[in-house]
Parts: structure tokens; sequence; C-alpha cells
């Protein structure tokens, strides 16, 4: 069985369609490692991981920990926060004084787009993207495209997926177009003309302004939220209208013929994107995507670990 | 020239058959008393096949013992090594993980593990390991249908044997399987060992 096409996890877009697929067979197997009463393996016992976090986040950190942990590797975080980015360090020096203390992958989220190819270029560990600016974030997308697998209980070739919210700011939409692409899914995103960038039909991706239409088509809705804190001009003129128009509702659902998969990167913006009630009803899988998150990156980090083969001569 | 006829001979002369499916099916019946006299109606018992091949076995050897000894609540379950193996980053290609099915308890119970061809020992090793995770058995025990004597490199070996093989490092043993599930014959092939 051939392995991985590439050596780090950059963005979905270097990733052929049998990397994808290999990374599902192994997440379904992983998925049952971590539901047995010991949720534990020991391939990674000899790798360290340092999780570099430039960013904020909790469920994406939380998850590749925990991923990392049951796959019994040595976990160090660093946020950027507490460190010495704050007096001025560059990101090679940052890293670099990192991997000097012996460590094989950093999983590495950063707020400027390429941060991660840049380092995978001076860095001598295999780099996993947690996301970087509003460019990919790649394990999400995987996790995305393996529950919605699930959910639909088929191939998603062929299937309808809505990406719903503020597309311009969000990598998770980038990377959810080119994973179910290049699946064999029909893409659509649907929001404010002002939050849709200019070529998405470039990209073969469809647009909809209108959410009950989008909704209508669509077999899975991917719900995205609304980055207030990356939005330094009026996308909208206010919250109260985007809800009016573009927030997924029970009244809107319960109008449609077949109602959607719904999904949700998190954090929800629980009564603007969607309202409590859709996010906690049977028609949304977000509580199963994060489940998921952990088998996908369990799976990402074993396949790429799996390329660094060891070398017992120097 | 190479014909069909010149390869069929090449094949026979690097083909050695062990055993055919008369063989096989005295075997397997033997197995299947022997497993009956230590482990009874087999109520606290679980038989488990190791993925890929073992699975199989597992299989036929429950299907036998229901059929032909009427043992009803004889258990299976199918467990994958991969994540637990100590060749990992050592081997050039990758090994594809299979799926684990065990879904009876193992805690407090007695576990027979079942493979195709037991070599280095290797792999029953990482099996040991793996089987941790779901519990504490009572007692492991080890069934395979062909031991490969004297090319283990680990201190391990099996409590019921089908058959006893002396073979090379460069010779693989390889079972042909009918459609139906049954087994067909037992053959000593040349080749990488499996």
């Amino acid at each position: 069985m051939s392995d991985l096409s590439v050596s780090h996890l950059l963005g979905i877009k270097n990733l052929t369609t049998e990397d994808i697929h290999l990374i599902f067979k192994t997440a379904e197997q992983f998925k049952e490692v971590i539901n047995r009463p010991i949720k534990k393996v020991p391939s990674l016992r000899d790798i360290t991981v340092a999780n570099l976090f430039f960013e904020n986040s909790t469920r994406t950190r939380l998850s590749f920990e925990i991923a990392e942990k049951r796959l019994s590797a040595d976990v160090v975080n660093f946020s950027a926060a507490q460190s010495s980015v704050k007096k001025g360090e560059t990101l090679i020096d940052t890293v670099n004084n990192i991997l000097a203390m012996k460590v094989d992958m950093v999983v590495m989220r950063h707020s400027h787009p390429g941060a991660a190819h840049f380092l995978s270029q001076h860095v001598d560990a295999s780099i996993i993207n947690a996301g970087d600016g509003a460019h990919e974030h790649p394990t999400q997308a995987l996790l995305d495209a393996f529950s919605m697998q699930s959910a639909l209980q088929s191939d998603i070739k062929g299937a309808k997926v809505a990406i719903i919210g503020d597309i311009l700011h969000s990598r998770v939409a980038l990377s959810n177009i080119f994973c179910l692409q290049k699946l064999g899914a029909e893409v659509m995103v649907c929001g404010p003309q002002t939050l849709i960038p200019k070529h998405m039909p470039e990209m073969g991706v469809l647009v909809e302004t209108n959410v009950d239409k989008a909704l209508a088509w669509a077999d899975v809705a991917n719900m995205l939220r609304v980055q207030h804190e990356r939005m330094n001009l009026p996308y909208f003129p206010t919250l109260r209208e985007y809800v009016t128009h573009y927030g997924v509702t029970m009244e809107r659902l319960e109008a449609l013929p077949k109602v959607p998969v719904i999904m949700h990167p998190g954090p929800i913006n629980r009564g603007v994107e969607i309202t409590s009630e859709v996010a906690d009803s049977k028609h949304s899988i977000i509580l199963q995507q994060v489940e998921n998150g952990v088998a996908i990156r369990m799976a990402v980090l074993y396949l790429l670990a799996a390329k660094r083969t060891m070398n017992f001569t120097a | 020239m190479i014909t069909s006829k010149t390869v069929l001979l090449f094949l026979e002369m690097t083909q050695k058959r062990l055993f055919g499916s008369e063989e096989l099916q005295v075997i397997l019946n033997r197995l299947c008393c022997r497993l009956i006299e230590s482990h009874g109606d087999f109520s606290q018992t679980v038989l488990i096949g190791l993925q890929p091949r073992g699975v199989a076995l597992t299989e036929v050897i429950a299907g036998l013992l229901q059929k032909n000894y009427q043992c009803p609540s004889v258990k299976t379950g199918a467990l994958d090594v991969t994540f637990f193996r100590d060749d990992f980053r050592r081997r050039d290609e990758l090994i594809k993980a299979n799926r684990t099915e065990l879904h009876t308890p193992i805690e407090g119970k007695k576990i027979v593990l079942i493979d195709d061809v037991l070599y280095t020992g290797r792999t029953l090793r990482s099996a040991l390991d793996a089987l941790q995770a779901f519990g504490r058995p009572s007692k492991t025990e080890l069934l395979v249908l062909i031991d490969r004597r004297f090319s283990r490199e680990l201190p391990i070996q099996p409590d019921y044997v089908g058959r006893h093989v002396d073979s090379m490092a460069t010779e693989r043993v390889r079972l042909d399987w009918l459609g139906n599930g049954q087994l067909d014959s037992v053959s000593l092939i040349q080749g990488p060992a499996a």
C-alpha cells in the first residue's frame, strides 16, 4: 500500500485524492481505537510533537493534543501569548529553538497565510498546518468531509454541499472547497455578496445569496461563523440584519422539502449563523465532527510519522 | 520461447504443495477437538482472529465448532495489530490498518488468538499488547494452522498447531481459499517473507 504523497500537511491543495482516501481509511480504524476502554496505541512513542499556536484556539489545539497523546507521542505546547514572540523573536528563530530540543513534528497555527509552507522549507520537521490566516485549515476540511461521508452513509461523490456564512475570512471554506472538489462533490457558497470572494465561480463553485435556496439545494449545509475579529470594515449593516437574512432557524428548515445535514466547525455564535434549536437538533452533526476530528488528526499524525523513517546509523 | 507450459513447470518447481483440502479437513477437525477439550462449551471463551489472514481461519473454525460439534455459543472477534507493531517507521512501505471488531468483553475470559502462520512471533507480540486495551483475560492461548519452526525471533510458542513446517527465509506459506470461505490448499512458495 502506498503512503502519503506529501511529507507535510500544509493544505488540501497539495494532497491527491488517494491521500484523502488513505487518511479516511486510517481514521476509520482510529475511530474504533478511541472508543476502546483503553484509548491509546504506542505507534508514536518515539515522536515528540510541538503544538505552536501563534493564534488563539481551543478546539483544534485540544483535538491535536488528545490525538497526539492517544498515539503515545510526547507533546509540548506553546502559545504566542506567553512567549518570546512578544519580545520580537522571528518565527524561524522560535521554531529552530524548539527543534533544537529534538522535536520531530510541528503543528502550527499562525495568522499569516503561508506560514506553515514557509516553515516547511526551513526546518527539518514534519509540519502540520492547523490554520494559516484566511488560507487553509486542512485537518478541519478532512474531518468535515469524513463526517459528511458517515452522515450521508455513502461516498460524497456527487453530494451537494453548501458552505454558508462568512466565506471571505474563512480558511475552513477554502480547505473545504479543495477537499470536496477532490472527492467529487458539488460545492456552493452562500452569504452576503460582501463576504464572498470574487474568484469563487472560477474555482467551479456555485454562488448563491439566498440562504433558503441554498438550503433547498443542499444535502449538507456547513455553517461558518461570522468572524467579527477579522472584520475591519462593515461588511453588512447590522448583525440583526445578517441574522434575519442568513441565520438558519428551525422555521427555515421546516419549510424545506428535505432538511440537509447541518454542520458547523465551531465555535458557534448561537443565535447568529444558527439558532440553538438547530445546533442541538437531530439534523446537526456538530458533536460527531468533534469526535471525528480526533480520529482524523490521529490518522494525519500517524501517516506523516510513517514518512520519517528511523535512522539508527547517525 | 516461454509458453504457458513452461510457466506452469516453473511454478511447480518453485511451489511446494503442503496439503490439499482433504488433509486440511482432518487438521481443522483435530484442532476443533483439541479446543473442545480445553474450552468445553466455550461459554467463557472468545476466539480472536488476527487481521488480515487469521480472521477467515477463525470463521472456519467457529463454523466447524457450531456445525460438527454442537457448540452454539462460540464467540469470535477480529483484532488488528498495526498500531502496535514494532517495525513502524522501519519499513519502506506503509502497512495497511484493518478493522478491529471485538464486541464481546474479554475481561476475565479465556482467549484463543488465531492466525494462519506463525513465523517470527512479532505479530503475536503486538497482538498481546493490543489485547490489553480491551481488558485482562484470565488466560490467552495461541492457535496457528502452520508453525514455521526454527524461525522465531521472540520467545513465543503456539498452544495448538495444525502442522509444523520447516522452511527457509526466502520461502512463504500461502493459503488458498475457495470462494465460499473454505480452505482449499496450503503451499510453500518462493518469495519474500510475509
